[in-house]
């Protein structure tokens, strides 16, 4: 599993097209949506957390299509299907190396989303990372999920957010429900049981997904 | 000692559509066995199925004797897939790509093995440039590297001669007949019959997804086998 994650990242880091990809997309999102509202309005401070995870989502499921494609150049898949490693654990680790892509693009992004809704910096990286980290990982076990079952389809950059993003609906709701508590000021007690959904839904698609790779990229 | 390779009844339908119909083989241990036919005979389905890469519909196939649906990895093991695509990363160099698959495979002294097949293969010079700044010849000299590195038991080669220059050939053709020497077996799919007869014992042809015909052969059977090739592509074409 080390092995196939360091392949990925070593690739990642020589050629940066997902992460330039995300960050692109991310910081789009967040420049169109914060142009978005009146900088005086107090919904502006209200749709932020959203605006956050807006940006999240979409670079996140691009980001999602770009590593498993590729493993298409070359048949390179085939050549990890053939190797005599648990199916499994290539699921797991193309679902680290995608969550590591995106918490890099979430160190650049955040700062950007904190600068342009005018936030305080480190109490607002101090109060989301958890629920941030915890909604990447999330995203990333369903995401890397549904990219390889979207990879033997046509549209397949059309079909992964139809997948994935249905499925996703609840740990979507967590993060925004979570992050906007914690940015109105409330402790974390208060936002435990969003939090505890998210932790649920990491760890069942986490095994879901460990378990099910082995029948998605089969033919 | 168990045979490299044993399909028996092998069935395997995509959709309603047979590719292979209740097809029965054995490839002995070090045995070269040349896989013949018509497009769409079969051959890549067979080839897929014996890597553990397609399921079968019906059938079972054995490496070594262990079946492929209950052993996967040990089976996986033992073999290599050798085709027109490299599986080869192209944004990582040779070496960075040999040594990732020498992980996998959890191969003793990686580094070592990776230097030695590097030098075999002629690679010295474009070790440390992206594969994707390669060749064909290149890549393919790689990829023949990526397969040799585990040195398995049985060899599965799906038209590997495609695309090479003759001095490519020329080199793919000796490591494999070296590798045959070690005692590999090998299961090849070419339609370059005077070098997959020059490198194998024996055919098996392949036509309409079933066993047409088996048997030792000889680089003087070029025309023979050639020509019944034609008829059948022929029948398949009517």
């Amino acid at each position: 599993m080390l092995a196939i994650l360091w392949k990925d990242l070593r690739i990642e880091l020589r050629t940066k097209e997902t992460l330039a990809a995300l960050l692109l997309l991310g910081l789009l999102t967040l420049v169109v949506l914060s142009f978005a509202f009146d900088p005086t309005s107090a919904l502006r401070e209200a749709a932020a957390p959203g605006v956050l995870w807006m940006a999240v989502i979409f670079a996140g499921t691009l980001g999602m299509n770009r590593s498993l494609l590729r493993e298409r150049e070359a048949d390179c898949l085939q050549g990890l299907l053939l190797a005599p490693v648990d199916r499994g654990s290539i699921y797991l680790a193309k679902t680290a190396g995608n969550f590591l892509v995106m918490v890099a693009a979430q160190l650049v992004l955040v700062p950007i989303f904190v600068f342009f809704f005018n936030l305080p910096l480190w109490l607002t990286a101090v109060r989301l990372t958890p629920v941030v980290l915890l909604g990447l990982l999330g995203f990333a076990a369903v995401g890397t999920m549904f990219a390889a079952v979207s990879l033997r389809t046509r549209a397949r950059e059309v079909m992964l957010p139809l997948l994935m993003l249905p499925l996703a609906a609840p740990l979507i709701i967590a993060g925004i429900q979570a992050s906007t508590a914690l940015m109105a000021g409330q402790p974390f007690a208060d936002v435990a049981h969003w939090l505890n959904l998210l932790v649920a839904f990491d760890a069942v698609f986490l095994v879901v997904g460990w378990m099910a790779f082995e029948y998605v990229v089969e033919e | 000692m168990a045979a490299a390779l044993e399909v028996e009844r092998l069935t395997k339908r995509f959709g309603r559509t047979p590719a292979l119909d209740d097809v029965s083989a054995t490839i002995a241990a070090g045995e070269a066995v040349l896989l013949l036919g018509p497009n769409g005979a079969g051959k890549t389905t067979l080839l897929r199925c014996a890597a553990t890469l397609l399921k079968p519909s019906r059938g079972t196939v054995r490496i070594a004797g262990l079946d492929a649906a209950t052993h996967g990895a040990d089976v996986r093991r033992r073999l290599a897939v050798l085709g027109h695509e490299s599986f080869l990363y192209p944004d990582l160099t040779p070496t960075e790509n040999l040594a990732f698959y020498a992980r996998l495979y959890r191969i003793a002294a990686p580094a070592a093995r990776v230097e030695t097949l590097i030098e075999r293969l002629g690679l010295r010079g474009w070790a440390q440039r992206p594969v994707r700044t390669l060749s064909r010849g290149l890549v393919q000299r790689c990829a023949l590297a990526r397969v040799l590195l585990h040195e398995p038991d049985l060899l599965l080669l799906d038209e590997p001669f495609t695309g090479l220059d003759a001095e490519a050939r020329a080199l793919l053709s000796t490591v494999l007949r070296e590798a045959h020497g070690r005692g590999t077996a090998m299961l090849m799919s070419t339609h370059d019959l005077a070098l997959g007869l020059d490198l194998c014992d024996r055919a098996m042809i392949l036509a309409g997804g079933r066993l047409a015909w088996q048997g030792p052969v000889a680089p003087a059977d070029a025309s023979r086998l050639d020509s019944d090739l034609r008829r059948l592509s022929g029948r398949a074409a009517a």
